[in-house]
């Protein structure tokens, strides 16, 4: 075993392919690429620069919240402040982030595609995405918009003295680019996968990113619809959810939350399917029990369509339909569940191999399981009466969609860094960054949980003196969470040229991203692999050389 | 399908396709997809109509009395022609036929440019009317804000419908110019063809608009 691995190792290792899709440097072979690996890096840089700015919002809140009387801004630059926060981080960051970097980067791969089924949409779709960024940033440099990012009605179409039409247009033209990856996305998957790789034998990343599409292409246009309702009612000063004319402001909040539950999914579908292939790589092992966890990505886009009412159980929804919508909510922890259990089992008698990937990776199983189970105390009706609003409800989506998608997201990008640049970061940096990122978070979040149940409303930047010192702790660990982020960002830029030579296939791993060079050709293979077998066809050495030792 | 046989006239198969077949299925897949996204759009409309209909049933049977049915029911046959035309050009397209495909193309850019027209005369009546909301909107019933809120789902529904016509008409006019220049031959009709499954589906939106809108009221 230990002689095979050498083997493979003295082969492998130490190749830079040349010839691979960076080639070209010129500004134009950039903005006019069709290569879907091109187009992942165009959006890794363009989301990143959402991630900042909403970052920076992030840090001015927690900043303000540390003294209980408002010292650094007002009231109505505080809610600014939140709306700028959530609009850009779950449509210009999280929504995107999975699918269109690591998503496009890897999808066409590991079916054994030369690229997507419609390369030139790929590109248009990142197009109409930073048109989209460009008119929320717009609605930002003019005043911003203070309604939340959940633009309820009438208060956003009616009484708001804030942008909010530029924001919400810049919302519906990102919609178009997230309808058209799901699109994309869905057609490569039924239509270019290679001779021999049946629905089950793919990698359970690219049936995350399948169920994924289906909620982006089901879910968004409802969404654009909403949007563009509320921009026109506001607009032209009347509209369908006018009180004024018997229309209904409830409606607004039925369709906003049936696109915007499962747009949660969007939000952790394809995390759990990165976690899928890092927790299998590095245990070396195969997937406990691969069709349930495959199926259970499928359940949870379909079951995600049916749980909206429960972001409405104080809004005069009648207690029967609240009463369907709870135990409809519960049921998505099943699939959710048999996730989390199966990961575990993997794990059970594997060679396990603490890399960076499979730390971030072992951080998601644990955070994702607490922001879920809490989100059971949120879905039983009079729990959820009692903490509807406060910092329980915002320190549980965050365990979700940072502690999840955010560390699944960090954990994806240092597992195909070396596939994406040809090198290797380095291994000791990567360790500190994920182990900072994990204390730093859960310091952030979890004085949340009890100060939420204490009483605290979310939106709020005025609070009574006993709350102070979990706001301080939480501010405290918001420092910590941004060198853990900062970390990655200065090695990553500094290993682009200078790390360690990864070589094709530096985790000995099976998907075959891993059988083509690295950095990989313009059209991924020299000629169209064949499949024969299963994925994670992994055997539990333990001696075997992950290129882990530090540079 | 094709009768040429010279190497030139081959099918253009992207790059990231293994051939003809695979690239018509996936933009065949690719256009169903978008318009079950299209359905979804329209969903948000047609769920606001639904609700407001069963709980302003009385108001939204007169107000729908008010509306053109000579002038919805022509455009209705317009648009069914329309499709007609369309259907004849995919098939024009497969059999490699030039003259008729441009003709057949342009036949239904003018039948969408006709139901345009009326549309336009329809709208204006309406103005006229006093039927159109917040600018000099009058009614006489009872639940006058009632009755505007029919109005303003109407305007709603149809206007976006409308917008779907425009871009149905731009793209048959583009595709009409292609197919003159023999860019649809040997096989390569591909974009005729999703592009007939597009118009066909704004067609069937008019089909479901017109009884809601302008039947509801009429035994």
């Amino acid at each position: 075993m230990i002689r095979d691995a050498t083997e493979i190792d003295i082969k492998t290792r130490g190749e830079f392919a040349r010839d691979n899709y960076l080639s070209e440097h010129t500004v134009r072979s950039w903005l006019l690429t069709t290569d879907h690996k091109r187009i992942g890096l165009l959006y890794l840089g363009t989301i990143l620069i959402f991630f900042l700015i909403a970052s920076v919002a992030a840090a001015l809140m927690r900043i303000e919240l540390l003294t209980p009387q408002p010292k650094l801004v007002t009231s109505e630059t505080y809610n600014k402040l939140f709306t700028i926060h959530g609009v850009l981080m779950v449509w210009f960051f999280l929504i995107p982030s999975i699918p269109t970097v690591l998503g496009n980067f890897v999808l066409p791969m590991m079916i054994g595609a030369r690229d997507v089924a419609f390369p030139r949409l790929n590109l248009m779709s990142w197009y109409i995405f930073v048109a989209g960024g460009a008119l929320a940033l717009w609605s930002l440099i003019h005043g911003g918009v203070d309604t939340g990012w959940t633009f309820y009605t009438p208060y956003s179409t009616t009484y708001a003295n804030s942008h909010v039409i530029s924001m919400a247009a810049g919302v519906f033209v990102a919609g178009f680019s997230t309808i058209v990856t799901g699109m994309n996305f869905m057609v490569t998957t039924h239509k270019m996968r290679a001779p021999g790789l049946t629905w089950f034998r793919l990698p359970l990343f690219v049936w995350s990113l399948y169920a994924t599409s289906l909620i982006m292409v089901l879910a968004t246009p409802v969404l654009a619809i909403t949007l563009a309702l509320i921009s026109v009612e506001r607009f032209w000063g009347v509209g369908i959810f006018d009180p004024k004319l018997g229309g209904d402001p409830v409606l607004f909040q039925h369709l906003f939350w049936f696109y915007s539950h499962p747009a949660v999914y969007i939000m952790i579908l394809p995390g759990m399917g990165v976690i899928s292939e890092l927790i299998t790589c590095f245990s070396r092992k195969r997937i406990f029990g691969y069709a349930w966890v495959g199926c259970a990505s499928m359940a949870i886009a379909i079951l995600g369509f049916l749980v909206w009412g429960h972001h409405m159980f104080v809004s005069s929804q009648s207690v029967y339909a609240g009463m369907i919508f709870s135990i409809l909510s519960f049921l998505v922890a099943v699939p959710s569940g048999i996730k989390v259990f199966n990961w575990t089992a993997t794990l059970r008698k594997g060679a396990i191999h603490f890399a960076t990937p499979m730390l971030y990776a072992l951080g998601f199983i644990g955070l994702f399981t607490i922001g879920g189970l809490t989100g059971l105390f949120l879905a039983a009706l009079a729990v959820d009466v009692h903490v509807h609003d406060t910092y329980f409800v915002i320190a549980h989506f965050h365990y979700i969609m940072v502690g999840g998608m955010v560390m699944a997201f960090m954990g994806g990008l240092h597992y195909w860094w070396p596939k994406i640049s040809g090198r290797l970061y380095p291994e000791f940096a990567g360790k500190l960054a994920a182990m900072i990122t994990f204390i730093g978070f859960n310091l952030t979040f979890f004085p949340q949980f009890i100060l939420g149940y204490l009483g605290q409303p979310r939106r709020y930047h005025v609070y009574p003196p006993e709350f102070q010192i979990f706001h301080v702790l939480s501010t405290a660990g918001a420092s910590i969470l941004g060198i853990g982020y900062l970390m990655p960002l200065i090695y990553f830029i500094w290993a682009w040229r200078h790390g360690r030579v990864a070589g094709p296939n530096p985790w000995r791993a099976t998907g075959l991203e891993w059988q083509t060079t690295s950095p990989p050709p313009k059209h991924n293979f020299k000629e169209t692999p064949i499949v024969t077998a299963p994925p994670y066809m992994y055997s539990a050495e333990k001696d075997v050389d992950l290129n882990l030792a530090s540079i | 399908m094709s009768i040429s046989i010279s190497p030139a006239s081959e099918p253009f198969v992207g790059e990231q396709f293994d051939d003809i077949e695979q690239q018509r299925d996936a933009a065949k897949l690719g256009m169903w997809i978008f318009l079950a996204t299209e359905v979804l759009f329209f969903g948000g409309l047609f769920l606001g109509y639904t609700i407001y209909r069963f709980t302003y049933g009385h108001v939204f049977v007169a107000a729908s009395r008010k509306l053109d049915v000579l002038i919805g029911g022509t455009n209705t046959a317009v648009l069914l022609i329309s499709s007609l035309l369309m259907a004849f050009a995919v098939r024009a397209a497969k059999l490699d036929q030039r003259r008729a495909l441009v003709g057949l193309l342009a036949g239904t850019a003018l039948l969408g440019c006709v139901f345009m027209s009326l549309k336009a005369v329809e709208y204006h009546k309406d103005y006229v009317d006093h039927l159109v909301p917040r600018m000099g909107f009058k009614w006489e019933g009872t639940d006058p804000g009632n009755a505007e809120l029919f109005y303003w789902i109407y305007f709603a529904m149809t206007g976006l419908h409308a917008i779907h016509v425009t871009v149905g008409i731009a793209i048959m006019l583009v595709l009409a110019l292609l197919a003159w220049l023999g860019k649809f031959a040997h096989g390569n009709h591909n974009a005729v063809e999703i592009a007939g499954l597009y118009w066909h589906f704004v067609d069937i939106v008019w089909v479901f608009l017109f009884p809601l809108l302008y039947l509801v009221g009429h035994r």
